[in-house]
This record gives C-alpha cells, structure tokens and sequence, in this order.
C-alpha cells in the first residue's frame, strides 16, 4: 500500500505550522461562508461529505486499509437519527447521539469480521458487508424502502438553537465539522496514529516490535465508523431526508473519489475533494444527460495526470506535508 | 414577486411586490427536474423539458409582459440530489414552480421541500399515490397518473374480462408492493382470486426462475407490479418461456410507450395497460404529438404529454391570477377547468390529484400495425370516478372530512 | 409416477430452478473469467468490464442492424472488435499504471465505465433495443419438468466451452506459461526475447474480448440496455473474489456454482436473491481468505 500515499514527511516544527497555517485559513473561509452569498446549503453539505471522507482516510491514509463499505455508517446513522427525530421525537442532540451511537455498534460487528483480511480482500469483504445491510434496510420497515424518510423535522439543538434556521444550522454543521477533523488530525498525530502509520508500512515488522496489529487496526476502524456516523448524523439535519442511496455502494465509491481526488493520506486531502465532488453534484446537475460522462473524465484524468490529489500534488511541488 | 421568503424581510419584499408583474418586467422560472442519465431518462427526460418549453412557446414566452423561462437538471434517482437542487432552485434561483421529478423517492423529498418553502411542484412522473394521500401537501399536484388509477385500471378491467385468478411479480420495493396490494384488492372486489406473488430484488438480470413459479401457479392473469427495465425484461423472458403463447396472460400495471418501443410488438403483442394518454388517440394528441415528434423524433409518452398539459395550466393561472405567489396560482389553478389536447374537464383536486379518464389498452400484433410507434388498440375509456381515489378515502390531511 | 420430494418442493420445481441457476451462471462464469485473467495476468481489478460486456451486446445489434451481419458471426466479429477497442484502452491508459496499487486501475476503469455507458445513453436512451433470438435457436423443448428453450441450453453448453478453453489456453499451453511467468517476472521473460507489453495487451484483450462475447450471447435474452452491465458488475466481482482472485478455474466453478445457489434462493427466499452472493463471500473469506481457490498472496 505505500505507493498510495506519498512519503508523509517525518513531524517537524515546520510541518505543524504549515498544518496550523491552513488549518486557519480553512476554518477562517469557512466562518465567513455566510456573509459572502455563498449558498450555504451547498457547503452544509459538501461539509458532511468532508467529515466523512476524512474517516474514510482515517482508514486508507493512514492505516492502509481501503474501506469499500463505508456508506453503510453514513447511511446507518442517518436513518437512525432520522428515525429518532421523526418517530421518537427526540432532541437534535439525542439524535445525533443516537445515530453515531448507532454507526459505531455496526463497526464494532462489522470490524471485528472485517479486520482479519487485508488489501483487496480487506476491500471487498466491506464491500459485501455493506451489501448485507443494504438488503436489511430494503426489507425493514422503518427506513420505507425506497421512498425513504423524508420531512424531518429539524428541531432545537441543546433547546436554543433554532436548527431550521440555515445560518444557525451552518455554524451548528461547521462546529460538528472541525470538531470531526480536529480529533482525526490529533490521531493521527498521536502515538496510536504512529503505530497505524508503522503498520501499514510494515506489518511484520509492527508485529515483531509487540504490537497487536489486529486490536490498532480493529480500533482505527471503528474511530473511522463512528466519525462516518456522525458525518451521516448531521447529514439528516442538512438534507432533510434518509434514503437507501446513502447506503448503496456506489455511495462507497463516491467517498473513495473524493479523497482520492483531494490526496489519499493528506489531511487537508479529503476535504478538497469533497467540495470537488458535491460542487460537480450540484453545478452538473444542469448538463443533464452529460452528468455521468463528465465525470467519468474527471476520473480517468485524476489518475492519469494527477495522482496524488489536488493536495497531494500542491504539497509534494512545495515539498510540505499537508 | 418572490414570493414568502424564509425571512420577515424577503416575506415583506414579497408583499410588496405581490403584484408588480406589471410595474417591472420580472421572470417567471419554471424548472424541470428528472432523469436525464439513468432508467426514467426514455420515459420523460429531455423530452418532457422540451414539452415544457412546447407550453412556453405556445404561451408566447412571455405573460404580461414577463419573460418565461426554463430551467432543467437531473436528478440523477438521489433523493440528495433532488432536495438540493430544489432547494437551491427555490431560494437562490427564484424558480417559481418545478416540474415533473420521475422516482417516487425523489418526489416524496422534493414535495418537503416544496412544502417547506411554501412553492409550487407538479409531478408528471412520480407514481407513488401517497404523493396525494398521506404526504400530500397545499402545493403539490399530482399531474398524470398514480398507481390507484393504474392498479384500477388495469386490475379491474382485466377481471371483469374473465381474467379471475391472478399471479403477482412484485418488485420488491414500497413502490411494486403498494401496486401489488391496490391491483389485489381490485381482483378480490371483482370477485378474482390471487393465488401468489413473488417479490423480485429490484433490476434482476433474470426473471425466467420467477417466471416459471408464476406459470406452475396456473394464473390466467400474471401481474406485473414493477417498473422500467423489470418491466422489460419479464415480458420479454414470458414471452422466450412460451409463458405468453402457453395461454397465460400479462398484466402490465406500469407500462410506457417507449417500454414497448424498446421491446418490439413482438414480443409484447397482447399485453393489457393503463396509461393516461396515447399519441393516436384523436385528431388533437395526434397534433400535438406531431409537433412533438418533428423535435424529438419520438413520439410522447403519457409524462410528457402531461408535462404540457401542467405548464400550459400552470401558465394560465399565472395569468389569470395575475401573480406567481403559490396560494394565488393553486387557488386559480384549482378553479380552472383543466383542457387541453389530453385532459377534457380536468379538476386539480384538494389533496392535489387531477381528476382524469384513463384508458385501458391492448399492444397490438405486429401484423395489426401500420408503421412505427403504432402499438395500442384501445379497449376502453375508464371513467374519471372509476380510476380515482374517493375523496373520501383520501388519507389526506387537506381534505375536509364532514 | 413415483416422485421422492427433495428440500419440501416437488422434483420438477427443482429441476427447473437448477437449470435455470445454471444457465445464469454461465454468464457469471464467463464473465469473471474474463475478469480473473486480467487480474491475474495484469493484476488491474477492471471495473469497465461490465461497460465492456455492454458493447458486446450492442456491437451484435449494430452489425445486425446496419451491417446486416447475423447473430452468428457477431460471436466472433463482436469480442474482436470490442477486444481491439480495449487494447486500444490498454495501450493509452492502463499501460501506465503498471507498477502501481490496485486502487488506481480501479479508479481508472471505472471512471472508463462511466464515460462509455454515458455516451451510450445519451444515443441510445435508457431503456434499450430489443435482439432476437437467432432463427436456428428458436423454440423450446419440453424436458417434463419444464419449457427449455432452445437459446438457453446453446448458452450453457456454448459457454462451457469457451471457459474450459480459456482455462486449457492459460494452464495448459506454452502460451499461457509465457504469460504467467512474464507477469511473474517480466525483466526475466523479456531476456528471452518475448515482447511483454505486447503478450499483456493481447491478454487485457482476450478478457475483455470474454466480456463481449458474453455480451452477445446475452442479447437476445435480456434487452440490449446501456446499463445492462452496471447491474451486474458488483456480482461478478463478488464471483471472483469468492473463488479467489484471478484463479481461472475457480472463477468458472464459482460462477456456475453462484448461478444454482441463486437460483435455489430465488425459490426459497426471492427477495433476498440479489444478496445471497455477498453472504457466501463474507462466510468463504472468513474460512478460506484467500478465496475458494485462490493462491496465497
């Protein structure tokens, strides 16, 4: 798996600070989105998108283990909250609560399978994992199959802040967001994230030094689970609505693309890609037929001429880990 | 003229200019919203834009003064797609009402939103009936067909024709299973049996296993409660499995001319459907389908046709209430009559339903037809009254029960 | 006549849904073949191959169409044809990720999909273009338990052949050791004077020539759809990694043997018949990881 991500420059005083600087700068155009006319429904949700694929590279990035199920913790947490919400009428923060609880249950049973293969195998046993639960959600009751659910009612996070309000909900998402992303910078920052990172380069060798592989990749995975959850939780929030194609694997595939075109194994990486994605989503959606051929040049160009992502190629060009 | 904002300010903006189509000349923004790239594109997609633009040309691209213009986008079956192109339309792109939306997912999100924003939508290409019952909303109208008026269509016609034991291939999904349950009453009320039904995944390569349970079930009548390329394939695999030439009969509950287009007369010859509109009807659809086959080389489908139809009467209640605000343009749109070459005395109904006839067909023989695109004999006019939900029975919050 | 009842349902029901499963399964068998050769061979785990298989059937109805060319050189001008447009994919993109993880060629091939099935679409709509089945192939056969048709058992039977062929080309042939050592070691096979990157476009277009020719096979039973591939490519993948990544025989037996336990299910439980193939590939890789038969990597 190494050739998947670029050499990750060892931590510096230099490399922090090159992360401190753009983690400002992103956190600081992001503050100001709902004062330039930007639609903030857009970055909403092109935000939950972002949190999502930087578990996702939680995953891959760092711990050399490509995830080709990961729509099964999106869509989990979504229907869930979406169930509490509507059906219960629980808070928004129970909901959420609820439905990242919920996601990181399912990466518990689903790791504990998952984790004993690696590579391709490692890929398509999430895969079929994710298949399995897709087929549940069709047949249980309570998510309505295909029709989905719909018309959630966005409520009063913590009793004051009127969700249904977009600025409110934007700054809501964008806490929920840096939260999500400071806490996978500080893991793989840490001492575990050092182990996942040694592992993946080697993992003979990370067994010889004493490590249980097995128990830093079972735990990476359900970290990586349940930021996906709570990615999906929020979700609810934004689109209103929970339906089987966050849970389809063509959904899994969106997240591969998005952080493979912002950078595998960059931090910022994912986040790029992800507004990348949404934006050809959303501003696409207007060429009509011509969606799906459009993208698939943006594919085909990606991994020919720029492999290792937006991030990946402007980071290697000032030789900087971002 | 922008209508109820989510703001106070927007709101008293909207007031204010309530009725200033005549002071500045303002766009009224239709936008058309469906598949443009996967299994619905045939069935509406860049032609039932084109029928919405044949509306607007023909209304002189302008009302008062007020330029029309149309947008478009696919949704691409994601409900996420769908709710935030909606959305986006509706806040940012100032489009005043949407139009169409094939998937009954899809259209169930984009009705929400609609509600929530307080603007027009107008489905041509949804069958879901729930869109009028339980989810229905003081702004949504259900243009074409729903699957009460195709399960009453075909399910009775077919019994009373001696059609009486019934087997069902269900899609296996909310949309074939409420088709499947409202087609099974019908047969029941009409004194046919159901013998079984087996619940097919959704785009199975292959129906012939399926098949051959519904043949060894001995039904005269073979249901089919699926849609699109399901459709598809079992009539073609029925008729490869000599099913169809064995004296077993198909049903298809949701069929459209371009699925037996794509099939060939051939092989679907025999098989009995409902739809609202057919191009060879009369001196009038064959008009209007002219004009539309010199544009698109196709001829319409019942979603397309019925895309007209909707902007054309959505356009004239613009006009004649004088304003694009959703209440003023629902309530002149409730009061007119709907006419035009599909729909004879057409009443868009509280819950949102538009009462119309339907007609039952037959596909023709391909020695029956006479050239391309000739491929209905029609068997019989139904009745607004028979292929329409009682307004009684209306699961709808918006009907006054007394 | 004496009837013993197998698993609760009459002998005739069984028989037909076996049959059946069989007949689907060689599709599958034919079509993870095509994917395990390039696999094994070029090591790219080809997501156009449903795209590919797509072609093939289209190719068919253009040469019947335009051409005026019958179902029964289409099996052999349509793989070609469909087979030099992917070496044509393999010369100007696939070539230059050798060396390089998986995850790129997968990317790569499927952002091709997208493009081909796209631009299929956009010409020719979404619900396809009805095949006939070839005048010799018409009818059918009453077997006692069931309705055979004729087209269907050619499938089986066809198709059988042209993996078991594959299978003697690969193992059994000078060629096909050629093959397996260049992607062993392709330094050392190029000292001996073979061309490799020849030897492996050739390969990546007999795979994809497979994918076409069951394309045709299939258009006269299924419609001919841009997105008939696109439904069934996950399965397909599934069919290879359960019988162990780019084993040719294992991809063969897996898919016949996929095709009769689907076809059971579809009896026994057919909603779940789309889904049984993922709970057979979460239990085989739990007991056996590297697939059915897989070598270990």
């Amino acid at each position: 798996m190494t050739v998947l991500t670029d050499d990750i420059l060892p931590t510096s005083g230099r490399a922090v600070r090159d992360e401190m600087i753009a983690f400002a700068v992103m956190a600081g155009l992001l503050l100001i989105v709902p004062l330039t006319g930007v639609y903030p429904f857009f970055v909403m949700q092109a935000l939950c998108f972002a949190l999502l694929a930087c578990a996702f590279n939680l995953l891959i990035g760092y711990g050399g283990l490509l995830s080709f199920g990961h729509a099964m913790f999106l869509g989990t947490a979504g229907y869930v909250t979406a169930h509490a919400l509507k059906v219960w009428g629980v808070s928004p923060e129970l909901g959420i609560l609820l439905g990242t609880a919920g996601a990181a249950a399912l990466g518990v049973i689903t790791g504990l399978v998952a984790i004993r293969r690696q590579g391709i195998y490692f890929a398509m046993i999430t895969l079929a994992l994710s298949q399995l639960l897709y087929f549940i959600y069709l047949q249980t009751p309570f998510t309505h199959g295909e029709d989905g659910i719909q018309g959630i009612p966005q409520g009063y996070l913590f009793g004051i802040f009127n969700l249904a309000r977009p600025t409110t909900l934007y700054y809501v998402i964008l806490a929920g967001f840096l939260f999500g992303f400071l806490l996978i910078y500080r893991t793989i920052n840490s001492p575990f994230g050092e182990v996942l990172k040694a592992i993946r380069e080697n993992e003979p060798r990370a067994i010889s030094l004493g490590y249980k592989t097995d128990q830093y990749k079972l735990l990476a995975y359900i970290l990586s689970a349940t930021l996906a959850g709570f990615a999906g939780s929020l979700k609810v929030f934004v689109a209103q609505n929970a339906s089987l194609t966050d849970v389809h694997w063509s959904m899994s595939g969106e997240i591969v693309l998005m952080t493979l075109v912002g950078g595998l194994g960059t931090i910022f990486g994912p986040v790029v890609g992800a507004f990348v994605i949404i934006a050809m989503q959303q501003y696409l959606a207007g060429f009509g037929q011509w969606v799906t051929v459009i993208q698939g040049v943006i594919f085909v160009t990606c991994v020919l001429t720029f492999r290792r992502g937006v991030i990946g190629e402007i980071a290697h060009y000032f030789r900087r880990s971002l | 003229m922008r209508l109820h904002g989510i703001s106070a300010l927007l709101a008293a903006t909207a007031l204010a200019s309530g009725f200033a189509m005549s002071a500045s000349a303002e766009t009224i923004k239709l936008g058309v919203l469906n598949d443009q790239s996967g299994v619905y594109t045939d069935l509406s997609g860049p032609g039932g834009v084109d029928a919405v633009r044949m509306a607007v040309e023909d209304a002189g691209g302008a009302i008062n003064g007020n330029k029309i213009e149309i947008v478009s986008a696919d949704h691409q079956n994601k409900p996420d797609v769908g709710t935030s192109v909606a959305r986006q339309w509706y806040d940012q792109d100032h489009v005043d009402a949407i139009f169409d939306i094939p998937n009954s997912g899809v259209a169930l999100a984009v009705q929400e939103v609609a509600r929530e924003k307080h603007k027009i939508v107008i489905f041509s290409g949804p069958a879901s009936s729930d869109l009028t019952g339980a989810k229905c909303s003081p702004v949504g109208i259900q243009w074409t067909y729903d699957t009460y008026g195709l399960a009453k269509g075909t399910g009775a016609a077919v019994t009373k024709a001696g059609g009486d034991t019934w087997f069902f291939l269900t899609a296996d999904y909310a949309f074939g299973q409420a088709l499947e349950r409202d087609t099974a009453a019908v047969v029941t009320a009409n004194g046919g049996k159901v013998l079984g039904e087996v619940r097919t995944p959704l785009a199975s390569p292959d129906f012939s296993s399926f098949l051959l349970q519904a043949q060894a079930s001995k039904a005269k009548i073979i249901g089919l409660a699926n849609a699109g390329g399901d459709t598809v394939t079992s009539i073609k695999q029925a008729a490869e499995f000599g099913i169809t030439s064995g004296g077993q009969k198909l049903a298809g509950l949701l069929v459209f001319l371009s699925d037996i287009n794509s099939i060939g007369l051939k092989t679907a010859q025999g098989l009995e459907l409902t739809e609202s509109f057919y191009w060879d009807l009369n001196d009038e659809t064959r008009a209007f389908s002219k004009r539309f086959f010199e544009r698109n080389k196709k001829e319409p489908t019942m979603v397309q046709a019925g895309l007209y139809g909707a902007a054309k009467h959505y356009l004239e209640a613009v006009k004649t209430s004088g304003s694009t605000d959703a209440d003023k343009v629902m309530a002149a749109m409730r009061a007119n009559p709907v006419n035009d070459f599909m729909t004879k005395n057409g009443k868009v109904r509280e819950d949102g339903k538009v009462v119309r006839d339907m007609y039952l067909f037959e596909v023709k023989k391909p020695e029956e037809s006479k050239g391309p695109w000739d491929y209905y004999k029609l068997i019989r006019q139904i009745p607004a009254a028979e292929v329409t939900r009682p307004i009684e029975e209306s699961a709808c919050s918006l009907v006054k029960k007394g | 006549m004496y009837v013993i009842p197998l698993l609760g349902i009459p002998p005739q029901v069984l028989f037909g849904q076996l049959l059946l499963g069989l007949i689907n399964g060689a599709f599958y068998a034919m079509l993870s073949l095509g994917l395990a050769v390039i696999f094994g061979l070029l090591n790219i785990i080809n997501f156009a191959h449903g795209a590919l298989y797509m072609m093939g059937a289209f190719c068919a109805y253009f040469l019947l169409n335009v051409l005026g060319i019958g179902y029964w050189p289409a099996l052999i001008v349509a793989p070609i044809m469909v087979g030099i447009f992917g070496m044509i994919l393999e010369r100007t993109m696939l070539q230059w990720l050798s060396g390089l993880d998986h995850l790129y060629g997968l990317l790569l091939t499927f952002g091709i999909a997208l493009i081909v099935q796209g631009v299929f679409q956009n010409y020719f709509g979404s619900s396809g273009l009805p095949y006939a089945i070839p005048d010799e192939l018409k009818g059918g056969m009453n077997l006692g338990f069931m309705f055979l048709p004729i087209y269907r058992g050619w499938v089986v039977v066809f198709s059988l052949i042209v993996c078991l062929l594959t299978w003697f080309l690969i193992e059994r042939t000078r060629l096909g050791a050629n093959l397996r050592a260049a992607t062993e070691n392709p330094t050392l096979v190029r000292a001996f004077g073979i061309n490799v990157p020849r030897m492996i476009t050739l390969t990546y277009g007999l795979g994809v020539g497979l994918a076409a020719l069951a394309g045709v096979l299939s258009a006269p039973i299924n419609q001919v759809r841009p997105l008939m591939g696109a439904d069934l490519i996950i399965v397909v993948f599934a069919v290879v990694v359960i019988g162990g990544m780019g084993s040719i025989m294992g991809s063969i037996i897996t898919g016949f043997a996929l095709g009769i336990i689907e076809g059971l299910t579809k009896y026994f439980y057919p909603e779940a018949s789309n889904t049984v193939v993922f709970v057979l590939m979460v239990l085989v890789l739990l007991v056996k990881p590297s697939g059915l038969t897989g070598r270990a990597t």
